[in-house]
């Protein structure tokens, strides 16, 4: 199939103009290996900052600096007020019911496992099933694995077609009164597949089982909405979506988050603490033990009110226009291959050179200033169903302008001759 | 330090006419290694004969770094003695990790890999196949050699 044909371009949206948006980001200016112009397109892997996050980071540091939540004081109150704010703004966001549906994490890889140890250890008992696809990042893989084995559960995988989406119908006939849980990702971190997930959780909760979406690619570059959706948990990462690393978030349907135990226990989760016993802590402090990343969390969520200012719709075109064109781009080189062609797809292109290794690519084009990813893209599985251990890979954000898509284009097609021909 | 640096002409020459690369049949297989980040694999032999290496031969698929350290290996081991082996083994490995200073003696074109230990993702691309020659000869001659010692 061709993957040109494949990519949506009926979608309308206002207009975003990244040339604009590009200064609000300090290091697309710079240069890299002294002369040359930064393409940075490595954002499936973290995204840029703007200075709207820097500086939030800063003034919570410089002005109001303090612990928060029962602190009896001017700062813990500012820092409390603006650390519950974040909150608010992600709810918001992925359109959660109320603010406490939303917990802090460190990010996707910690959310996953909060629901695997808290949920997980619960509900998963001997012969039930989890469902996962082909497609998922080691992230939304591994904590299955563990818990399957420490429960004697099953895991079971949605086939991975060879245009990169999903085989629904394999799906649906996984489905059964035996499967307790189904956990996926929303967009490729490979294939750039936009996966059916309202199809995907009505189908599963037909059959009474739980949803857990991966949306760590898809919340920082489209519009997502938890209860349109209908999903019981999602995972994203600040660092994806233009805020600080180190902070992520958790949705959680109440329902559920109500009866889970807590996952970390010390500071801050509790209510009332004798030397025996103690109990838990309201939603959603009941999952966040210990100081929480303040910082990174008012940084989240300056990040979030930066996205909004510009619109989700808009982000969304943006990529959706970019991608097409680096598509077409890149398949003007010669020996390119595309892994996947799905008709719905993100900012993310994974690709292959004949007779060139991807870390061969990766580290030329880097010498033409140009940042993307060569590897395993921490879907091992994946990739070996492709036929591939490591491929190379270019992935786009709001700043992302076409000049940069040449400028790779330009890269590759110098690094072939590089490599066959030498300097 | 930049590309050109990495990326030497002897090192591309290396990549593109790898010496004594060549199917390396079950029987004569002695150890398989593979890099799971990035997909580099090798599958070599060798002959040792009155204490020498007599010869080595690998079939390897990775990048131009793995591939020409493999091909530049062999032709610098071959027809050396086991224990100089074992020295420039050791001495290669622990200059790329960045605990040696000096490449062995009379390093020939080997010398051209210097510039990997400044690139930290690089340094396995080119340690891959002298770990494997390393255990290749722990099977040949029932001792360890100094990458199993060094862990």
């Amino acid at each position: 199939m061709d993957p040109l044909q494949a990519v949506r371009t009926d979608e309308p949206g206002p207009a975003l103009d990244s040339r604009r948006i590009r200064w609000d980001f300090p290091i697309l200016g710079r240069l890299v290996h002294q002369d040359k112009p930064l393409a940075y397109l490595d954002n499936a892997a973290t995204t840029q900052k703007p200075k709207a996050v820097m500086d939030a980071l800063e003034t919570y540091y410089a002005s109001y600096n303090s612990n928060v939540h029962r602190a009896l004081h001017a700062l813990g109150e500012q820092a409390t007020l603006a650390y519950e704010e974040a909150r608010a703004r992600c709810a918001g966001l992925i359109g959660a019911a109320a603010p406490e549906e939303v917990i802090f994490t460190r990010g996707t890889t910690e959310s996953i496992n909060l629901v695997a140890h808290s949920w997980g250890r619960r509900h998963i008992g001997e012969g039930d099933e989890i469902i996962l696809t082909e497609m998922e990042h080691h992230s939304n893989l591994v904590p299955w694995q563990l818990l399957a084995s420490e429960r004697g559960a099953r895991l079971r995988f949605v086939p991975v077609r060879e245009d990169g989406t999903l085989d629904m119908e394999g799906y649906r006939s996984m489905l059964s009164p035996r499967v307790k849980l189904v956990a996926f990702t929303h967009v490729s971190n490979i294939l750039g597949t936009v996966n059916p997930a309202r199809e995907i959780i009505a189908a599963a909760q037909r059959e009474g089982a739980v949803t857990l979406i991966d949306a760590a690619q898809s919340v920082p570059h489209r519009p997502v909405d938890v209860q349109a959706l209908g999903c019981d948990f999602l995972a994203c990462s600040g660092h994806k979506m233009a805020g600080p690393t180190g902070i992520g978030l958790l949705y959680g349907r109440r329902t559920l988050l109500e009866e889970m135990p807590p996952f970390l226990s010390g500071g801050e989760m509790i209510k009332k603490v004798t030397l025996e016993t103690a109990t838990w802590a309201d939603l959603p402090h009941k999952f966040e033990a210990g100081t929480p990343h303040i910082a990174g969390a008012i940084g989240l969520g300056e990040a979030v009110r930066y996205l909004q200012g510009i619109g989700m719709e808009a982000v969304q075109a943006h990529e959706s226009e970019i991608t097409q064109y680096a598509l077409e781009r890149l398949q003007q080189v010669p020996g390119l291959r595309i892994l996947g062609s799905a008709p719905d797809r993100g900012g993310v292109i994974s690709f292959t050179v004949d007779d060139m290794h991807p870390h061969d690519i990766a580290q030329y084009v880097d010498s033409h200033g140009v940042a993307i990813r060569a590897g395993h893209g921490c879907a091992q599985p994946l990739l070996r169903a492709f036929g591939h251990t490591a491929v190379s890979r270019a992935s786009f954000y709001i700043y992302t302008l076409r000049e940069e898509i040449d400028q790779l284009y330009e890269a590759l097609i110098k690094a072939k001759e590089f490599f066959s021909h030498g300097i | 330090m930049e590309f050109d640096d990495l990326y030497q002409e002897i090192i591309l020459d290396h990549y593109r006419h790898p010496r004594h690369a060549g199917d390396v049949p079950e029987e004569e297989l002695l150890v398989e290694e593979e890099n799971p980040t990035c997909g580099d694999q090798i599958r070599l032999t060798a002959m040792v004969k009155d204490g020498t290496v007599m010869d080595i031969k690998y079939e390897a698929r990775g990048c131009a770094i793995s591939m020409a350290s493999a091909s530049m290996m062999s032709e610098d081991l071959i027809g050396k003695p086991i224990d100089a082996v074992r020295g420039r083994i050791r001495t290669f490995v622990k200059l790329m990790r960045g605990e040696g200073e000096s490449m062995p003696d009379e390093p020939g074109d080997l010398i051209a890999l210097e510039g990997v230990k400044q690139f930290p993702m690089r340094i396995k691309c080119a340690t891959m196949c002298w770990h494997a020659a390393d255990q290749a000869l722990d099977k040949l001659t029932g001792g360890t050699g100094p990458c199993a010692m060094s862990g």
